[in-house]
């Protein structure tokens, strides 16, 4: 065989994997769109479930999800930029923030079942929250974190290191320079990082199962002590909990959960390129 | 400060007085019992071979290696008389007396404007007045206002490499420093770039004390009323820039100078 035909077929070969990667994506996507869409209408979002959730809308679990997304932020960003502040421009290489570097690394690898057990434990019983939006946001908000701080160390170590030093011989202290040159350079790479742990938080079921979640609650929470409902949690209950379940409610589900996460998806993408174009390097 | 002291008389008052300062990284020295009075309203240069401590020593004077770690000083830096490594002495404060510029000019991101009136921001300066005039003071005396005027508010990062280099030297001089140092600033700069950044520091020195590492002994010898020659850390040679490039006491300096070493 001569060298053409070979580098041909090696050609096809790697056009295939190519597919291949890109069909499950599509097929998983396109049978959701295809089986979700009938079931989708003003009413499905906007109204309360009825008939032991076999009728009705899942509005109560789009505003738990959006809830919980929003206490995520609440909780994970203040706590995960101040720590990524810290280890980037403050900390010292020493046995302790090696220590702390290790755990983050580690956090990030916990399943989030254990989270939701350590909410349970932590949040729900031993701080005595009960079983609601603010236990649930918490128990997200930690296991978001290691992806923040990391995501987030490493945007604030892209700036170049000069600009600090400009700072300082301008009469700026460590923390001016970061405040005005630093964290603002960093911003877009803070935005994706936090973007891509809330989308993960949002679709997380594990975590909120026993700190937040309700199986059948139609109604809107009072307040943030209350338990609400969730995409992610509905979806497996009307998947699997309740027999006799109408199909199209869910695929109707899974397309509203999978609408919001991509539409987040696709805010983060706008507000980090708009950022970036400002930047200066 | 002490202007009515000088009076008319023509002796040199020192502005720095260098006391002994010897400095290592990590155990290797790079500055070994180095005294030397700067004088004030005047050009010097510290020149000398690659790793002979120039820049190590600009750097300590605006105590911008604080951050390094691993290092040992000792000996006294006296700015105006007073010790500037004393307990009581608020760095970011002194780093507006002495004001420091690159090699490599890095305008901060941002609009030129930006660029001039950082340092009087985090001063505390707030009046839009007060700092339209430092900016265009500032961009004057770094002879780049004529070129720029027209567009304070577009990117610095639009300037050409000369002109950012300029306005490198603006940001320092709008906070009305007493001490300018500048380390190799015509390093990246073309032939016409920095005979502008050279014209303006000789009109500068009126104002401030200037302390130059030049990038090459012509320049050196174009721009210094004094100048201090170093070798591996050692202060080999100083004193008026006439005599020390035309009549150098020690033979090393000579022969840095002849270009037989270095």
């Amino acid at each position: 065989m001569g060298q053409r035909p070979l580098e041909k077929v090696g050609y096809a070969l790697m056009v295939m994997v190519a597919i291949a990667v890109v069909v499950p994506i599509l097929a998983v996507v396109g049978i959701i769109i295809v089986k979700g869409l009938p079931a989708l209408s003003w009413s499905f979002i906007v109204e309360m479930p009825y008939d032991g959730m076999k009728a009705g809308g899942i509005f109560p679990a789009i505003v738990g999800t959006l809830l919980l997304t929003l206490g995520t932020a609440i909780a994970a960003i203040p706590v995960g930029v101040a720590g990524a502040i810290y280890l980037a421009e403050y900390a010292r290489d020493t046995a302790l923030t090696r220590a702390v570097r290790l755990a983050i690394v580690n956090l990030a690898g916990i399943p989030s079942v254990v989270y939701g057990l350590f909410g349970l434990g932590m949040f729900v019983l031993f701080l005595g929250l009960g079983t609601s939006v603010v236990a649930g946001s918490l128990t997200l908000g930690i296991m978001t974190l290691p992806v923040v701080i990391s995501t987030a160390e490493e945007a604030l170590r892209a700036v170049p290191r000069e600009y600090r030093t400009v700072s300082a011989s301008l009469g700026g202290t460590r923390w001016q320079g970061i405040r005005n040159i630093i964290l603002p350079q960093a911003t877009p790479g803070i935005i994706t990082g936090v973007i891509l742990g809330l989308l993960r938080a949002a679709g997380e079921t594990a975590p909120i199962l026993f700190t937040v979640a309700a199986f059948y609650l139609p109604s809107l929470p009072k307040s943030p002590m209350d338990q609400v409902m969730a995409l992610p949690y509905h979806l497996y209950v009307v998947s699997t909990q309740v027999p006799g379940m109408p199909e199209e409610i869910q695929y109707g589900t899974a397309l509203v959960l999978i609408a919001l996460v991509l539409s987040m998806n696709t805010v983060a993408t706008l507000v980090r390129s708009h950022y970036r174009r400002r930047r200066t390097w | 400060m002490v202007d009515w002291f000088m009076g008319s008389s023509q002796s040199v008052v020192p502005k720095i007085k260098l006391e002994g300062i010897s400095y290592s990284y990590g155990g290797r020295p790079a500055l070994q019992d180095v005294t030397l009075d700067i004088p004030e309203h005047a050009v010097t240069s510290f020149f000398g071979p690659a790793q002979s401590g120039k820049t190590t020593l600009l750097r300590l004077i605006n105590r911008l290696n604080d951050q390094v770690e691993n290092t040992r000083m000792s000996g006294t830096i006296l700015l105006g008389g007073e010790d500037i490594y004393a307990p009581h002495i608020h760095v970011p404060s002194l780093r507006r007396r002495v004001g420091m510029v690159f090699a490599l000019p890095l305008p901060l991101p941002g609009t030129i404007r930006d660029n001039v009136v950082y340092g009087p921001r985090l001063a505390g300066i707030r009046d839009r007045q007060g700092l339209d005039e430092l900016v265009v003071q500032s961009l004057q005396r770094a002879a780049l206002w004529d070129e720029v005027k027209d567009r304070l508010d577009t990117p610095a990062s639009q300037l050409s490499g000369g002109q950012q280099q300029r306005l490198c030297i603006a940001r320092s001089l709008a906070l009305e420093p007493e001490v300018l140092l500048l380390d190799e600033p015509t390093s990246g700069l073309d032939p016409v770039s920095t005979s502008l950044v050279e014209q303006s520091l000789i009109e500068l020195k009126q104002r401030y004390t200037i302390i130059i590492v030049p990038h090459n002994i012509q320049q050196a010898a174009r721009i210094s009323d004094y100048t201090a020659f170093f070798l591996l850390g050692e202060l080999v040679e100083h004193g008026p820039a006439s005599k020390v490039f035309t009549t150098p006491e020690d033979h090393r300096t000579e022969e840095y100078i002849t270009g037989r070493f270095g």
